[in-house]
């Protein structure tokens, strides 16, 4: 690559002023794809957070959280149905109103290419996770026809992983408006294609929002059943 | 989606199998000719008629969409061209290749390109059809009485007016040099209502939201009783037919062939290379016969060259239209006062400026440069008086401060280049910090200078630029200013003693 050839950066399209000198001789080098200033909003999940969700800590009350765990996730445990199906869920960012924009921009106005803003970060962080299959959560047919791509598959590709599509959707997506009681008592939303060599294997769930947990909880529940040793999860955003 | 092609038309394959193409890919797509016997759809004619959009925006089953087609009624265009190998975006022109990406696409079932430009306005791949009209045009009733208008027009405006009028009648180009505070918009009004009673289909399309929404009301209250549609983004009026378009240039991406005049206004607004993509757009809407009215108070280099050379048609409105001289900017040195800034203090002749304003009760806006600078002068400022605030483009409570100013609760007011245009306070002086900054062109300086005097009870202002180290740029607007001074005297639009007192130096 030419190394006087400016970038522009992929969120905002401002060049990206070359702070790099030398260094991209380096092949360790990462490629920056983002401007400083965008890189600033983008707030990172840090301190403490929940030990099963992954929410932060920080900005909630004491009253939302017994011990380690937030109430939500309590309220999940407590239920035998649901108990330790989802091990741990990892999110990289805050769903702040940049991130909500740069989000919607990707998946609903179908720009795939800001699936590579998040690619590093995912990289690493599956990286340091001990996992045999990355499955995104799917969508369904109407809904991929309109939107031309999965989110959750982009993710992982653009950040150098094999997605696994052994989930399908029998329901569509509209859940949104369900009370939490509703979703939890829905009727399972996925389908798992049959796959054999899902037997023991620990399994990292992605897609983008962590919103309910109920989405990424029924998946899990479905390859706990069938076999999976272990599912975790990975989103963008919380 | 893909398609088949058969001898005379398209016909769409839905299920992914070998022998079809993505449109793309296809060379030359088949146009069925009109069939006249065809009973078309007349909401789909009105929501087509000199329209180019995407099927996900088109509320009609594809069944119906396709017989239109196949019975001459609807055009399918390629939404992504190649020219030799590289792409290139139909609809708005892009051809930067770092401007598209490209994806594993579940409707094509191919790796698929895609315009990032315009995809704000729905994505265009190389599996996307431009969907457009073929049949005639919606008939629209004229009334006999178009104008509601009564006003006067001065001389400059009167004679710029005309033009106008010539111009869209004889489908002609023609550039509108008007001075900031000329009253362009009054000088569209008869033009308007001679390309209504033609029947002619005219759009107004001007850079911001802002503006289409100050210029709607008053357009309706010029021509009561014609339909006007309004367009920027996420207003309800995207799909509405109407003889009078008032739109954001952006939202000329949605138009093909549609107008018999197109009024562009502040062409110049833009940075270049977006400049660049308006002006396609504008062409793509446009009907090949038909008039181009340019409204700017800052032409380019390029176009003042064109000009000066005849090879391009304008009139100028050198005077507003209170027939006070433009306040001619005065140029102060102030030292390296970025390096000042980083201490915490502003050059002395700036601070003195300041004072002078608060101590003689006149409004002030401040330009800077770039943001964190402003908000260290706001910081350095603020001891001097509470009533200061600082805006910038991203501001959320933007509109709240510039309202403060127009009430007078604010003094003074610091801001980047966001408020160089549109807005007016009738009674202020203006000076620009850094004046030898890139950010500050010609075009950028004219306008900020053309922010005071622009009342007519208030038609004087002071106009500062303080800068560490002339610029052509800076020279060059004061010489733009001038010069327009000049020709309003020489052609009776200003009065002479503002002349003589304020116009020159
Ligand atoms: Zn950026
Ligand atoms: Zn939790
Ligand atoms: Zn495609
Ligand atoms: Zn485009």
């Amino acid at each position: 690559m030419n190394n006087f050839q400016q970038e522009r950066c992929l969120i905002c399209g401002q060049f990206i002023t070359a702070v790099v000198g030398w260094g991209w001789i380096f092949s360790m080098e990462t490629e920056h794809v983002i401007c400083e200033a965008c890189e600033g909003k983008l707030e990172r999940i840090e301190g403490e957070t929940c030990k099963i969700c992954g929410r932060s800590f920080e900005a909630l009350a004491n009253t939302f959280r017994i011990g380690e765990i937030c109430n939500d996730c309590c309220r999940w445990e407590e239920d035998l149905q649901w108990q330790g199906l989802l091990e741990k869920n990892f999110s990289l960012f805050h769903y702040n109103d940049f991130l909500k924009e740069v989000i919607a921009k990707f998946k609903y106005r179908g720009d795939y290419i800001l699936a590579k803003v998040f690619s590093d970060e995912i990289k690493s962080r599956l990286g340091n996770m001990e996992a045999d299959l990355f499955i995104p959560i799917p969508l369904s047919e109407e809904r991929l026809y309109e939107r031309g791509f999965n989110q959750a598959e982009a993710l992982l590709l653009e950040a150098g992983f094999a997605p696994v599509k052994m989930l399908t959707r029998v329901h569509s997506e509209k859940q949104s408006k369900k009370s939490r009681t509703e979703r939890i008592h829905l009727p399972q939303v996925f389908q798992l294609i049959p796959a054999p060599q899902l037997q023991g294997r620990k399994v990292i769930l992605v897609d983008d929002i962590y919103t309910t947990g109920s989405t990424l909880r029924h998946a899990a529940k479905l390859l706990k059943e069938a076999g999976a040793f272990s599912v975790n999860s990975l989103t963008i955003a919380r | 989606m893909r398609f088949l092609v058969n001898s005379n038309h398209l016909l769409p394959e839905r299920c992914l199998s070998g022998n079809s193409s993505r449109i793309s890919q296809i060379p030359i797509i088949p146009q069925p000719l009109l069939n006249y016997k065809f009973p078309f759809n007349p909401k789909l004619q009105l929501l087509l008629a000199g329209k180019q959009i995407l099927l996900d925006d088109i509320p009609f089953p594809f069944d119906e969409i396709q017989s239109h087609y196949e019975n001459g009624y609807i055009t399918y265009r390629k939404g992504i061209e190649y020219q030799g190998k590289l792409p290139v975006c139909v609809r708005c022109g892009n051809k930067d290749p770092q401007q598209f990406g490209s994806f594993m696409c579940a409707r094509c079932g191919e790796q698929c390109l895609y315009c990032r430009h315009c995809i704000m306005m729905g994505r265009i791949s190389e599996c996307t059809p431009l969907i457009g009209w073929n049949g005639s045009e919606p008939v629209t009733e004229v009334p006999d009485k178009i104008m509601g208008w009564s006003g006067t027009l001065s001389k400059g405006q009167q004679e710029a007016s005309d033009l106008v009028v010539e111009a869209i009648l004889q489908n002609k180009e023609w550039l509108i040099w008007a001075v900031c505070g000329a009253g362009k918009t009054e000088v569209l009004f008869a033009g308007i209502e001679a390309a209504l009673s033609a029947k002619k289909r005219i759009c107004i399309a001007t850079p911001r939201t802002d503006v289409v929404l100050e210029l709607f009301p008053r357009l309706k209250a010029a021509f009561p009783a014609i339909d006007i549609a309004a367009l920027y983004g996420g207003s309800e009026d995207r799909h509405v037919y109407a003889p009078l378009t008032i739109a954001t240039t952006h939202q000329l991406l949605r138009f093909y062939h549609a107008f018999d005049a197109i009024i562009l206004d502040e062409v110049d607004a833009f940075p270049y290379t977006v400049e660049e993509s308006l002006q396609y757009a504008a062409i793509q809407a446009r009907k090949p016969v038909s008039a181009m009215i340019y409204l700017t108070a800052t032409p380019n280099q390029k176009w003042q060259r064109e000009c000066r050379s005849g090879q391009r048609n304008f009139t100028t409105i050198p005077a507003r239209f209170h027939r006070h001289s433009l306040p001619v900017p005065q140029f102060k040195w102030c030292g390296n006062w970025q390096k000042l800034l980083y201490k915490d203090k502003l050059p002395p002749n700036v601070i003195q400026w300041v004072k002078s304003r608060l101590d003689s009760g006149k409004q002030a806006l401040l330009f800077f440069p770039h943001i964190p600078m402003m908000e260290k002068a706001l910081a350095i400022l603020r001891p001097l008086t509470p009533n200061i605030e600082a805006v910038h483009a991203e501001d959320p409570e933007r509109k709240e401060k510039v309202q403060k100013m127009r009430s007078k609760e604010l003094k003074l007011l610091l801001t980047t280049t966001i408020l160089e245009r549109g807005v007016t306070f009738p009674n202020i002086d203006v000076a620009v910090i850094g004046a030898e900054d890139i950010i500050f062109t010609e075009s950028a300086l004219v306008q900020i200078a053309g922010r005071a005097g622009r009342s007519k009870d208030y038609p004087d202002g002071v106009v500062t630029f303080f800068h560490y180290g002339k610029t052509e740029e800076m020279l060059k607007a004061r010489r733009q200013i001038l010069m327009m001074n000049r020709e309003g005297f020489k052609v009776g639009l200003l009065d002479r003693e503002s002349f003589k007192k304020e116009g020159r130096i």
